[in-house]
């Protein structure tokens, strides 16, 4: 808890304010409810949840998880309860805490995040972060969001209908992410969120098939992070709007990295795995460098990067 | 509920060249621990290895306040846990999952077990009520035969058997579990071991009528719930007809007729 308040490490995303800018990052954090035995969730500055789709989806076979150097492979496929059933059933026990709560939707068709965000824009939630990027799908999905003219469609047909803030979040699944981020930003959205996972393989070679029953899967983890790093260090050079910044952050340290690139808050994905205590570690971790430095706030680091 | 811990490990014991004991002081795990429960090991710091390892709780001392895993070099995590020594610390988190249920109801008990799949029923036998109970375990060979002698002591009847009947006898644990089925006609199975295994005892469950809880395997990403990478297919009763369940938090015990294996 030492420097929580000598320090104002309080950020603003468009019109959302977080108290501190660790955020628990899609997929990695269920509905938060796994994580009550560990931490306090009133701590954390929000939580983004498992992605959710119109329907209800079961997700892929297993085994949808291997392990890669400093890294995992996923892919679960986006299995989740569907939009309706959370609304029911999770939001009213996420709101016992006072934490952002970000909801992570996706969809096969422009209908579904059509759908989902004329729902989702009348609950009580926070912000809405367009997942565009799931690689774990056979239909839609990432292929709206590799290319900028897929990311301006999704983003536009959303945007119509939503008052809250919209996080566009991106797959580095693309050829150059400033077009992907600029046509975000062109088409409305409020903030970019980046990196979702790399798609990657791994192979048995004892029985010679590929360890994960999809065959592919998404990338995430230490093994990531030089790669996410100079992508939102690109981005937010790119775009005004704020940047959210993740891929393989394991420590204060690492979004201390993050920040210097441009990002204006963090997520925190796989190392919740490893430690569920991440997030707060990572939120002391940032106190600790800034009093190390003798900073103020947050602001004094943000996109500070000294260029060379 | 489960806590992250970081608790001294007391014994080292290698059981063979390839399978280690490792005791750990811990009175959390040994006061709310109960058989069929794992703990997830984080094997080494600072390595490329960044997932933690499931490990089942192979045996509990509530007098000691430790607790013992017992687990089989396999790849570069197991390798690398197996190197701590006595006097270090190991981080883990614990007691997870649904472990097997017990009830004093059934007098006669089968419990089958293959390889590492044996480990975790030493606890099982151990908490089990009086009860008349056989039971058979397998291994690959006697270099992989561990505890045997544990297990033998608190059953009344230890069925061995090896794949290549270097110990025991030769064969596999489900012929030996059917014929004391047939015999004994136990009021309830409990099983661990390799996924074929599982699937040859529930189909033997279900066909003599009886009730079987399985502890299932699966690869994990956290352990608590929230990954959603431990998926298991489980029959229900929508027109579905299934659903994926978790091995780490709805099981890793399941009853074997709610269990869909492919
Ligand atoms: C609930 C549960 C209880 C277990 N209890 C025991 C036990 O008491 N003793 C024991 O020796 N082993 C046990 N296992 C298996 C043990 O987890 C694996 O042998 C171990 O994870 C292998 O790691 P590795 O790095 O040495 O092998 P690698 O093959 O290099 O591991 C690569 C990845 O695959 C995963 N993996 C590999 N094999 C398995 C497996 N069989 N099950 C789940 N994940 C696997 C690893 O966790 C790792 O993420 C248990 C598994 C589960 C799911
Ligand atoms: C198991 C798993 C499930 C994920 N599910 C989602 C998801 O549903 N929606 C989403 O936008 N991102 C999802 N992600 C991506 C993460 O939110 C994050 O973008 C990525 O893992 C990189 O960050 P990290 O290295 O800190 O994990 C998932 C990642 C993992 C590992
Ligand atoms: S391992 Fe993460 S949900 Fe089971």
């Amino acid at each position: 808890m030492e420097g929580m308040n000598k320090y104002d490490i309080s950020v603003k995303i468009a019109s959302l304010k977080l108290k501190n800018p660790v955020i628990a990052a899609s997929g990695t954090f269920g509905f938060g409810r796994e994580y009550v035995d560990f931490i306090d969730l009133n701590r954390l500055g929000g939580i983004s949840v498992k992605g959710l789709t119109l329907e209800p989806r079961q997700g892929n076979k297993p085994p949808r998880i291997a392990e890669t150097p400093s890294g995992i492979l996923n892919s679960v496929g986006l299995q989740n309860p569907g939009v309706h059933k959370f609304i029911k059933e999770e939001i009213p026990f996420l709101r016992n805490y006072k934490t952002a709560l970000i909801v992570n939707v996706a969809g096969s068709t422009i209908d579904d995040y059509r759908k989902m965000a004329q729902i989702l824009d009348a609950q009580d939630v926070d912000a809405i972060e367009l997942n565009v990027s799931c690689p774990n799908v056979e239909k839609g999905c990432a292929a709206f969001g590799s290319t900028p003219s897929g990311v301006c469609e999704v983003t536009k047909a959303v945007k119509k209908y939503l008052a809250k803030p919209l996080i566009v979040k991106l797959t580095p699944n693309t050829l150059d992410i400033t077009e992907t981020a600029k046509a975000a930003e062109a088409s409305g959205a409020d903030a970019v969120s980046l990196i979702n996972t790399l798609t990657g393989m791994a192979i048995d070679i004892n029985t010679r098939r590929p360890v994960l029953a999809n065959n592919y899967g998404g990338l995430s983890g230490p093994a990531v992070k030089p790669v996410a790093l100079r992508m939102v260090h690109q981005a937010s050079n790119a775009v005004d709007i704020p940047v959210i910044g993740m891929g393989g952050i394991m420590s204060g340290d690492d979004a201390v990295e993050f920040f210097l690139a441009g990002a204006r808050a963090v997520m925190v994905g796989t190392a919740n795995f490893v430690n569920p205590s991440a997030c707060i570690d990572v939120i002391t971790g940032i106190n600790k460098y800034l009093e190390r430095h003798n900073y103020k706030s947050i602001d004094d680091i943000i996109g500070k990067l000294h260029a060379t | 509920m489960p806590k992250v811990l970081n608790e001294r490990i007391t014994g080292i014991k290698w059981l063979k060249n390839s399978i280690c004991k490792m005791t750990v002081k811990s009175g959390y795990i040994s006061k709310y621990a109960y058989p069929g429960q794992f703990v997830n090991v984080k094997c080494a710091d600072d390595t490329g290895i960044i997932l933690r390892r499931p490990i089942s709780i192979c045996n509990v001392d509530k007098d000691k306040n430790e607790f013992d895993i017992v687990f089989m070099l396999k790849g570069k995590g197991t390798r690398l846990l197996s190197r701590k020594k006595r006097g270090d610390f190991l981080d883990f988190i614990g007691p997870l999952g649904n472990g097997f249920t017990i009830s004093a109801r059934n007098k006669k008990v089968l419990i089958a077990g293959g390889g590492i799949g044996t480990f975790p029923l030493l606890f099982l036998l151990k908490e089990l009520p009086h009860s008349e109970n056989s039971c058979c375990i397998g291994f690959r060979s006697c270099d992989n035969a561990v505890l045997v002698d544990e297990l033998s002591e608190c059953s009344n009847d230890l069925i061995l058997c090896t794949d290549d009947g270097s110990l025991g006898k030769k064969g596999f644990v489900t012929y030996d579990a059917e014929q004391v089925i047939k015999l004994q006609k136990p009021n309830i199975i409990y099983a661990c071991g390799p996924h074929e295994m599982m699937k040859e005892i529930s189909r033997l469950a279900n066909l003599y009528g009886v009730k079987c809880q399985v502890s299932l395997e699966q690869r994990m990403g956290c352990g608590i719930g929230a990954c959603l990478v431990c998926a298991c297919k489980i029959r229900t009763t929508d027109k579905n007809g299934w659903k994926y369940s978790h091995v780490c938090k709805d099981g890793p015990v399941f009853l074997s007729d709610e269990v869909i294996f492919e």
